[in-house]
């Protein structure tokens, strides 16, 4: 794995591809939300738009439907002046038996500089940076269940944001979190970033196989789980996971790990939530706390923009030829 | 006037001096009454923040990072220290004074300018300069400066602050 991550940074350790946070370390991610941080005030622009990325083409490669991920890569693209292509391959040349490498050489031949993939097994990213000519940059936005960066990245944006330092943090993340990529990056960011207590809380059947590669303590109560929490994030309940076996009803689900007002009270008083969304309102939150004061959650959307415009303008830096200085002023 | 004979020590102060006279005298002829003054990052901030007291200006300052606009990108790459631009008001159909430390090749100003543009559309934009020096590679000149300074190949004109200012030249 180790040596799987490494194609991530290029010689002189610059993101290169952005497939997974393992691999990665502190400094990388903060000035990840450094750079976001400047580019926040984009928005408040007239004109939406700085030209930093004027004359590259970037490639949405969904392979799984997303809407909400899409969708804030493309903006944040959009934002950089970049010229921006979306496929959705379901609907594509693969129906018609072009395999995947065809469709990336066919991309190549067309000069694009970089692939935002989104695929539904672990691994499709990693895959395409490998096989990738040179010049271009992948940015994973989730991969099976294995990684989502960018969401992670958000979410730390998100939460630095709103409470400032990582490192007294008691952070929550609540849900499916054996099949979830979001929560399997968060947690790898959140200790990177120098969380100390990183809970799961989740039924029996949805905690990850090795908790404790994860390093992280895991509950089976929501109430016990939260008590002193200052962030907690929900997950989505993948409802086609409800048809498996390892689930009771929706119903019972939201008896037990549902998110309601009474249960946030045991939380610090000023605890945060977040949730990646699209969320099931009445089945892993209730409709008061997402609405309500404590949740950050159309926040993290917004900050989505600023973190992938981030990730995608320092992976573009990479394949600049050695800085050469020039004169400034 | 030679570089030599720049008292880097003693200077920022009355150059600074220098540039409000010459500003406030700008305005009066143009008979413009709130301008809003914008300072480039990073020393172009420290000066604008000096101007705008000297100034008595009502209206809050503004900043502007221009990383994003600049030209070299491709050589140079990104600094995650960029700072957020602020600008507090709307500038469209006001007057702007840009406030830079030292103007040398033109590019940054052409950056701001872009970049205010994607702002809004300003009524006047003037621009004031602590020092300028020889070497501009765009047609750009500055109507408030405070020095003139000339330099020798692979020297460098810096502005270190913000507390105190002083001008310091480098050999590159």
């Amino acid at each position: 794995m180790k040596k799987k991550n490494r194609i991530q940074l290029d010689d002189n350790g610059k993101l290169k591809h952005f497939l997974t946070i393992e691999g990665l370390n502190r400094q990388m991610l903060v000035d990840i939300l450094d750079t976001a941080e400047s580019f926040t005030s984009v928005t408040e622009q007239n004109i939406k738009k700085v030209p930093l990325l004027r004359g590259k083409t970037i490639v949405n490669l969904f392979f799984e439907a997303s809407t909400r991920t899409r969708t804030t890569f493309e903006l944040a693209a959009k934002r950089l002046s970049a010229d921006v292509l979306n496929i959705n391959i379901q609907a594509s040349a693969t129906a018609k038996g072009e395999t995947l490498l065809d469709t990336l050489r066919n991309l190549e031949a067309m000069h694009c500089d970089m692939f935002v993939v989104r695929h539904a097994d672990s691994g499709a990213a990693h895959f395409i940076a490998q096989h990738a000519a040179p010049h271009i940059s992948v940015i994973n936005a989730g991969d099976g269940q294995h990684a989502h960066p960018t969401q992670a990245m958000l979410d730390m944006f998100t939460i630095r944001r709103v409470k400032g330092e990582f490192h007294k943090l008691n952070v929550a993340i609540v849900g499916d979190v054996r099949h979830s990529r979001v929560a399997r990056s968060q947690i790898h960011a959140l200790s990177m970033l120098g969380v100390e207590d990183v809970r799961i809380i989740a039924p029996k059947t949805l905690v990850p196989t090795e908790p404790d590669a994860f390093g992280v303590h895991v509950y089976h109560d929501l109430r016990e789980g939260l008590r002193d929490v200052d962030v907690v994030i929900m997950l989505r309940l993948q409802k086609e996971r409800m048809r498996g076996a390892s689930l009771p009803s929706e119903h019972e689900y939201f008896q037990l790990f549902g998110l309601t007002e009474e249960k946030l009270e045991l939380a610090r008083p000023d605890v945060t939530v977040m949730h990646p969304g699209p969320i099931n309102r009445g089945v892993e939150i209730d409709s008061v706390v997402a609405d309500g004061p404590r949740s950050v959650i159309l926040q993290q959307v917004g900050h989505g923009i600023a973190v992938r415009m981030a990730v995608m303008s320092m992976a573009m830096q990479s394949h600049l030829p050695e800085a050469t200085g020039g004169r400034r002023g | 006037m030679n570089a030599k004979e720049l008292d880097i020590n003693q200077a920022p102060d009355q150059i600074l001096d220098h540039v409000a006279q010459k500003l406030s005298a700008i305005l009066e002829s143009r008979n413009i009454q709130d301008p809003i003054m914008i300072g480039i990052h990073t020393g172009g901030v420290w000066v604008a923040q000096q101007l705008h007291q000297r100034l008595g200006l009502n209206e809050p300052l503004g900043t502007l990072d221009i990383s994003f606009y600049r030209d070299d990108f491709t050589r140079v790459g990104i600094n995650p220290q960029v700072q957020p631009s602020t600008l507090p008001l709307s500038v469209d159909e006001r007057h702007i004074i840009l406030v830079d430390d030292v103007l040398y090749t033109g590019r940054t100003i052409r950056a701001a300018l872009n970049e205010i543009f994607d702002y809004g559309r300003p009524a006047s934009i003037m621009l004031a300069a602590l020092v300028e020096r020889d070497g501009r590679e765009l047609p750009i000149q500055a109507d408030a400066v405070g020095q003139h300074v000339t330099l020798k190949d692979g020297e460098q004109i810096k502005l270190q602050g913000p507390e105190p200012l002083t001008l310091t030249i480098t050999q590159a």
